[in-house]
């Protein structure tokens, strides 16, 4: 047999603040053999996806974590060495032989093939826990501040912290609230329901009910059902499937999406308003600049990017719809970090790429930036750091023809801003003499979602205000 | 077992020390017929002689270095410096020769350096320091800061037999304000390792010298905090382990001193703390500090300046809180 080097496949750091990822599917099998570089298996984080490449090339001895389960960056996922898988230069043999990597695979308590080897292990197997909670706390930046100590406790006793009440200031959850969480719930949970919470339930998990995997998975079921009871969701009760109806599960960027909304609604006071904006100015500015724009950059000036560009200038007047709320303070900022919302997968999934310091960009710079991340979103090449820090959003329905819509705020933001379809309608403008007439104009329709509790209606419409007006008169030298 | 002064209990030290150990001799500033500017050392040269109680010239360099050169020789000199703020003319014997001389050419500089220190007198910015962060930061040297009539004596025997330069930081404001049970006998008290002073269970104040009180009382006027206070008695080296424990279980911390903020010990500790307890906070490690400016002279400024009950019990409210 051969005794080359064994190399490692490790779940990659996919940003700054990115702790760990789940493994959504392997495309290599065991015995295969790969090149360096080639792609051996897609990961995902709550917002990104993205393809693990071989470390080198030799022969996919063995997969340590099966599709579907979360690991922390650093966790070894595969070994690549010269010789034929289960080689006997492996120090352990962890028993991964292909029969592994199936469904069967992903019903072993996760811990089991997620740490391959405790001595090798980049940490040790009781800091998962805490550290996985501590990413969570991390997926935006909207999340209650959790404190080190209240991280660690919630983790040791599967508890959700962001679903305690708290007693801190601002709300913050406690020390002493997470312990009386954890006393009250003792009594009630059986030992084996905690020490299956203790290990992250695979986030890819086929919920019961639905088609069953070849073998059953009481284990999993377990950890998935001390889970929920610890994050104290209420499941609704299991049904049977009747005729016509399917069940599939949720994607972790779905899952992400409807806890991200519903928290959203929870916090936040949404109030919509609506301003009728005349494009006609755009529109032939737009069109005298297009050839030139995408003969010399390669690049096409949107409308979208007329209306960030404006939108950054309006919002230096209005500082707080670029502001967020902290505990009981009014953050402001002298920058803006503009997301664009960009749906995905055919309208089923959506993601808020961000533009950083988009106040420094003119228009050239603005359709620039919001191309390339509308195709790296559209590639799959956005980072994590891509989709993080955003301090105003917008969101274009209009490119699917509607008039008119009442989005949600992305958290911690406080507003977000709609565009809506461009339609050529009948308007009454006054001519150079005073003298109404009836002409015929590109009116586009723009919403401002505002967090009531921080932005006044008055404060919201001027800035709409103001933003339609920057619009409506914007000239040739504008940029 | 009797009730002493502080001042009482470092004189019955350094006495008792003299009388089981012949190579102990004392050297300062008017500490002999004057029996010292505190009177520390009054009645020591009837007793024990004026080769063994030397009155030295006004020059902390001459005292710091007679006195390492004389450690070196296998003497075991304790040299006060009237005020600690005044060790800075002798700092190049100190922190050059005599901390680095072992690890240098093996030979042991056991001296022992009295430095009454502390402000809140209105003594300005020369006689009111507490320098101990700046020699806490030199490998080669102990510093230790006795809050109690029982540390202070245990300490002070303990700084004499110890074989490296020690810095006895005597708090000029505890030496007859505070009184406590002294044992009679010759004791050592351990050098590194802190005193629970006050049991509690949410907020720790990690202290030393007269600080230690300033934590008393501010404890005592919330009803509604338990408070634990870790007198840390040494600053080098210190009771790490202790500092941790203690964090471990209430989770928030506050690290009070006399001296400056910036560079200060409690930013040491509180980065240790940072590191190595960073899974058991719930809050983040404050610190209670004087300002960083010289101490002021005018006593509504040099109250301004040092920390004051009202600063630690605001800190308290605050963690809380939080």
């Amino acid at each position: 047999m051969a005794t080359g080097t064994v190399l490692e496949v490790v779940m990659p750091q996919m940003g700054v603040s990115v702790s760990e990822g789940t493994v959504t599917r392997w495309l290599r099998n065991v015995g295969d053999t790969v090149s360096a570089d080639e792609s051996l298996l897609e990961v995902s984080t709550d917002k990104v996806d993205t393809e693990v490449p071989s470390p080198g090339a030799g022969v996919l001895q063995e997969i340590l974590v099966a599709e579907g389960q979360t690991v922390l960056v650093g966790t070894v996922l595969a070994r690549i060495g010269s010789g034929a898988p289960g080689a006997p230069e492996e120090p352990e043999p962890f028993a991964a032989p292909e029969a592994e990597i199936g469904p069967e695979a992903a019903a072993e308590p996760p811990a089991a093939a997620a740490q391959p080897d405790a001595g090798n292990s980049p940490r040790p197997a009781d800091d998962l826990p805490a550290s996985a909670l501590l990413a969570a706390g991390e997926n935006g930046p909207v999340q209650r501040f959790v404190s080190p100590v209240v991280a660690r406790i919630a983790a040791e006793h599967g508890i959700d912290p962001t679903r305690i009440a708290g007693s801190g200031r601002g709300g913050r959850v406690t020390k002493k609230d997470v312990l009386s969480r954890v006393e009250a719930a003792a009594p009630t949970r059986p030992p084996v329901d905690h020490e299956a919470a203790q290990e992250p339930a695979p986030l890819e998990a086929a919920p019961p009910g639905a088609p069953p995997p070849p073998k059953a998975a009481p284990p999993l079921e377990a950890a998935a059902a001390a889970v929920r009871a610890a994050s104290e969701t209420t499941t609704p009760p299991e049904e049977p499937l009747g005729p016509g109806e399917s069940l599939e599960p949720m994607s972790i960027m779905r899952r992400g999406i409807a806890e991200h909304m519903r928290r959203s609604l929870d916090t936040a006071a949404h109030v919509t308003s609506a301003i009728e904006v005349d494009m006609s100015k755009v529109a032939a500015i737009r069109e005298r600049i297009k050839s030139e724009f995408a003969s010399s950059y390669g690049v096409n000036p949107t409308y979208l990017a007329f209306v960030a560009r404006a939108t950054v200038d309006t919002l230096r007047d209005w500082p707080w719809i670029n502001a967020e709320l902290r505990g009981e303070a009014i953050l402001t900022r002298s920058y803006v970090n503009l997301g664009f919302a960009v749906s995905l997968e055919g309208g089923k999934g959506l993601i808020v790429p961000v533009l950083r310091h988009a106040e420094g960009l003119n228009l050239l710079g603005m359709a620039r930036g919001i191309a390339d991340l509308a195709e790296r979103a559209r590639t799959r090449k956005l980072l994590p750091d891509d989709v993080q820090g955003g301090t105003f959003t917008i969101t274009n329905p209009g490119s699917f023809g509607t008039l008119l819509g009442t989005p949600i705020i992305s958290q911690p933001q406080s507003a977000i801003l709609g565009t809506y379809a461009i339609v050529k309608r009948p308007w009454v403008i006054s001519d150079d003499g005073g003298q109404d007439a009836i002409a015929i104009r590109s009116i586009m329709n723009l919403t401002l979602t505002y967090d009531h509790r921080l932005v006044d209606g008055a404060y919201g419409a001027q800035f709409l205000r103001d933003l339609a007006g920057r619009l409506q008169s914007w000239g040739e030298a504008d940029y | 077992m009797a009730e002493k002064t502080y001042l009482q209990a470092i004189s019955d030290g350094l006495r008792q020390q003299m009388r089981h150990d012949e190579r102990v001799f004392l050297i300062g500033e008017d500490i002999g017929v004057f029996g010292g500017a505190f009177k520390v050392t009054e009645g020591f040269q009837e007793e024990f002689g004026s080769w063994r109680v030397i009155d030295a010239p006004l020059s902390e360099t001459a005292i710091l270095g007679g006195a390492t050169g004389a450690a070196m020789m296998g003497l075991r000199p304790v040299a006060e410096l009237q005020f600690a703020d005044f060790i800075s003319c002798g700092w190049d014997h100190l922190v050059t020769v005599a901390a680095k001389q072992h690890w240098r050419a093996g030979t042991a500089v056991p001296i022992t350096l009295r430095l009454p220190s502390g402000g809140g007198f209105s003594g300005g910015p020369f006689h009111s320091q507490n320098p101990e962060s700046s020699f806490a930061h030199i490998p080669g040297l102990k510093c230790v800061c006795p809050a109690t009539p029982r540390d202070a004596k245990g300490l002070m025997i303990a700084a004499i037999e110890d074989p490296n330069p020690v810095l006895f930081f005597e708090h000029k404001h505890l030496y007859r304000r505070v009184k406590g049970e002294v044992p009679d006998e010759r004791y050592a008290t351990p050098i590194g390792e802190a005193r629970i002073h006050q049991e509690g269970r949410e907020v720790t104040i990690v202290t030393w010298g007269a600080m230690v009180y300033t934590a008393e009382q501010a404890a005592a006027e919330l009803d509604d905090v338990s408070v634990e206070i870790l007198d840390l008695r040494s600053i080098l080296p210190w009771d790490k382990e202790a500092v941790l424990a203690s964090v471990r279980k209430t989770s928030k911390v506050i690290v009070l001193h006399e001296d400056t903020r910036t560079g200060g010990f409690g930013a040491e500790i509180a980065a240790t703390i940072a590191e190595e307890a960073f899974e058991d906070l719930d809050a983040p490690p404050r610190r209670v500090t004087a300002l960083d400016t010289p101490v002021p002279f005018a006593p509504v400024l040099e109250t301004a300046f040092l920390p004051q009950v009202a600063d630690v019990v605001a800190a308290l409210r605050e963690l809380s809180d939080y």
